[in-house]
């Protein structure tokens, strides 16, 4: 019965899709395309990825780069000015750092809406009060937020770096691929048009603290290994305590092996008595 | 309680006499899975996916109610707290990358012991409650699966709930107002995100229940083996404890090994990048995909995409993407071969691999939107439903199996007379004279 009723309800799925995949179907030619990200060396991919660290002089130049330039339009709200420290900031330096910010806050006299100075645990400001405002301001686009970027975008730090330093670039445009108005001819974007403005546009847009070249690749190079950094902050706590599990796991399983093998070391030969199995 | 076959409890401590003759729990232990439990002494490495899947499903639990301290299940804090577990709470990026990578873990180990059970035909007689409970467990895996990937409330969080819960809304009549009633409105928002919540931490201890039932039932008539040959007395046999407890812990050390290379050199392998944008219901992304282990499954639903005999094509879906599942419950009785091992069977194995080759295929195609993936996973479901619904019940019938050995010991003993007979004369011989060399330890019957 249960066979009967298995093969009618077989045949019956399988000649519906049969039905399905013998329908011919409209080509569709695919739409133009972003380009793949180019690939780089980074600290934190060096050693097979596995003992690369982040660089924090980078990092903080790639700090420097986003508070001069990104910020101006993006928000980077999952990430504590305290966080700072992480990447070799002094505890003065952040709290000086913290002090650069307007924070919303109330009046503790009257209630009424007010700033203060910002403080090492309060999360970065935003640009714009709210979604509404950033639309306003950006031709109707939003600027996403960057605390997560390098982990929400298919190729990470590579990808941000090649589409910032390397996207905005004319020569590569496909045939007939056309930008509308408010919006930017980018070869890594996935539709090709971004409506995100060049933001590095010229060597030395950043003059950076520790003496570096600003060249835009340089540039876009920082701020994408520091946004790796605020996507994975504990990224060489991971890697550390891996290395440690790895090792001992290993010589754990290397003793379990040989556990295993003394436990069985009897039952493996042949049977001392042939009576035992039965004869033919 | 004991099990009938189970070797006889002895206590040999003070304490342990004191505690049984209370509460027989050293009994059922020792009889479960200590020296009393006799298992075939020929099982390969394939059956050590069991513990492991057991492992696997306390590692989740364990991490789950660590992760569950720290999350709000409230749909505008949701996404922020998972980020606070990730930034501020003190190892909360090692539990949640474990918890996200064990559930792959989870159903790696589980469908590598499936794929053992159709190969080695674990779910024939006497054993097919075992193997049912199975199914349940990897539909309540499924489930709890999918709202756990829900409750991040990302991208592929949100879309992922509207996509599957928007299945419910092609059954007949009551459809929509089913959807509704399932997710508390009418698309995924709190309501859901709480209800989800609620679930993915109650069925976790619904399949351990499952679980302990299903070990139960497994030890009624012992667990089966490569050679499909009932066990013929105790010369086939080892005590669990402490052998098979030993092959355990050392596939355990594998298996957490493997674990921790991927939790901690490349914890977002399995994952979707979109997951790290907060849910917006205003922003669809551009491909909406499941976690890898529902795949398969997956593009069974996608396969049908024309409307039959007045059914639309998103019932037909929905029908065949549940009976892809539902019909495992019925395969003890689809495969009438009365030879449990494919190791016999070489027809029905050769099917065996091809169906492997399906299912993979199956999971390529559910990954992806376009041509030619669709038309292929049409043509790999309908494999599919062939396999198990004509192809093995046709083959069992017809097929003719290879000579079989009557008995575990005699297959050990005449491989080895095989390989000593190709190794040379030098110990063949004396493997093969029938005489009581040691006549002492022939038991005693």
């Amino acid at each position: 019965m249960v066979r009967i009723v298995g093969f009618l309800a077989g045949c019956l799925f399988v000649i519906v899709l049969l039905f399905a995949a013998f329908q011919s179907r409209d080509a569709s030619a695919p739409l133009p395309h972003g380009i793949e990200p180019m690939k780089t060396d980074w600290a934190f991919t060096s050693g097979l990825g596995v003992l690369g660290k982040y660089d924090n002089r980078q990092l903080q130049r790639g700090f420097q780069v986003y508070k001069e330039v990104c910020s101006a339009c993006h928000s980077m709200k999952r990430v504590a000015i305290r966080d700072l420290q992480e990447i070799g900031f002094s505890a003065a330096e952040v709290k000086a750092i913290a002090k650069g910010y307007d924070v919303p806050s109330i009046n503790p006299d009257t209630g009424e809406v007010a700033t203060r100075k910002g403080l090492p645990s309060d999360y970065f400001p935003g640009p714009y009060a709210n979604e509404v405002a950033a639309r306003a301001a950006n031709n109707n686009a939003l600027p996403p937020d960057m605390s997560l970027l390098a982990k929400a975008r298919e190729g990470g730090p590579n990808y941000i770096w090649s589409l910032v330093g390397h996207g905005y670039d004319e020569k590569a445009r496909p045939k007939g691929v056309e930008t509308p108005e408010g919006l930017y001819f980018n070869k890594y974007y996935a539709n090709l048009n971004i409506a995100m403005p060049p933001p590095i546009a010229a060597e030395g847009q950043v003059e950076y603290a520790d003496g570096t070249k600003a060249t835009v690749d340089q540039m876009a190079r920082d701020v994408s290994a520091f946004l790796m950094w605020t996507a994975e902050p504990k990224l060489v706590d991971r890697r550390e305590t891996g290395v440690a599990a790895v090792l001992f796991l290993t010589v754990l399983t290397g003793l379990l092996w040989f556990t295993y093998k003394k436990v069985w070391k009897d039952v493996k030969k042949p049977p001392a008595d042939p009576g035992l199995v039965p004869a033919e | 309680m004991s099990f009938s076959w189970a070797a006889p409890y002895e206590p040999t401590s003070a304490p342990m006499r004191w505690l049984d003759q209370r509460l027989p729990i050293p009994r059922l232990v020792w009889g479960s899975v200590g020296g009393g439990y006799p298992v075939p002494k020929n099982l390969n490495y394939a059956w050590n996916f069991g513990a492991l899947a057991g492992v696997a499903l306390t590692i989740q639990i364990v991490t789950g109610i660590i992760l569950a301290r720290h999350y709000a299940a409230y749909s505008p804090e949701a996404f922020q707290s998972v980020e606070h577990i990730m930034r501020d709470v003190r190892g909360g990026w090692m539990f949640r990358y474990m918890h996200a990578n064990g559930a792959s873990f989870f159903f790696i180990v589980v469908y590598l012991h499936i794929f053992r059970g159709l190969y080695y035909g674990s779910y024939k007689p006497p054993r097919e409650l075992v193997w049912m409970m199975g199914v349940v467990v990897l539909l309540l895996m499924m489930a709890t699966a999918f709202m756990g990937y829900v409750l991040p409330w990302g991208q592929m969080s949100f879309w992922g709930a509207t996509v599957i819960t928007n299945l419910f809304s092609a059954v007949p009549l009551v459809g929509e107002e089913l959807h509704t009633w399932l997710l508390g409105g009418f698309s995924p928002d709190n309501p859901t995100l709480n209800r989800f919540f609620s679930l993915h931490y109650l069925l976790p201890f619904v399949t351990l229940g499952v679980v302990v039932l299903k070990i139960w039932a497994l030890h009624i008539p012992g667990s089966s083996n490569p050679l499909g040959v009932d066990v013929k007395g105790p010369q086939d046999t080892l005590p669990f404890h402490p052998y098979f407890t030993a092959k355990d812990a050392f596939s355990l050390g594998l298996y957490l090994l493997l674990f921790s290379i991927v939790v901690f050199f490349a914890p977002n392998m399995f994952g979707e990048v979109d997951n790290y944008i907060q849910a917006n219901p205003l922003a669809t992304p551009a491909h909406i995909v499941p976690e890898w282990y529902l795949l398969p499954f997956y593009a069974i639903l996608k396969s049908f995409t024309v409307d039959f005999l007045f059914i639309p094509a998103k019932l037909w879906g929905v029908l065949a993407m549940f009976g892809s599942i539902v019909l495992l419950f019925f395969l003890p009785w689809l495969d009438k071969s009365p030879v449990h091992s494919n190791k016999f069977r070489p027809l029905n194995r050769a099917f065996f691999w091809i169906l492997l080759v399906d299912i993979f295929v199956l999971g390529v195609c559910g990954g992806h939107a376009e041509e030619p993936y669709i038309r292929i996973g049409q043509f790999a479901s309908a494999w599919y439903f062939l396999h198990f619904l004509v192809i093995v019940p046709i083959v069992s019938s017809i097929e003719t199996p290879e000579p079989m050995p009557r008995s575990i010991g005699e297959a050990i003993f005449k491989g080895r007379e095989a390989i000593a007979s190709i190794a040379g004369a030098g110990r063949g011989p004396a493997l093969a004279t029938p005489g009581l060399a040691n006549p002492g330890l022939a038991p005693a019957e």
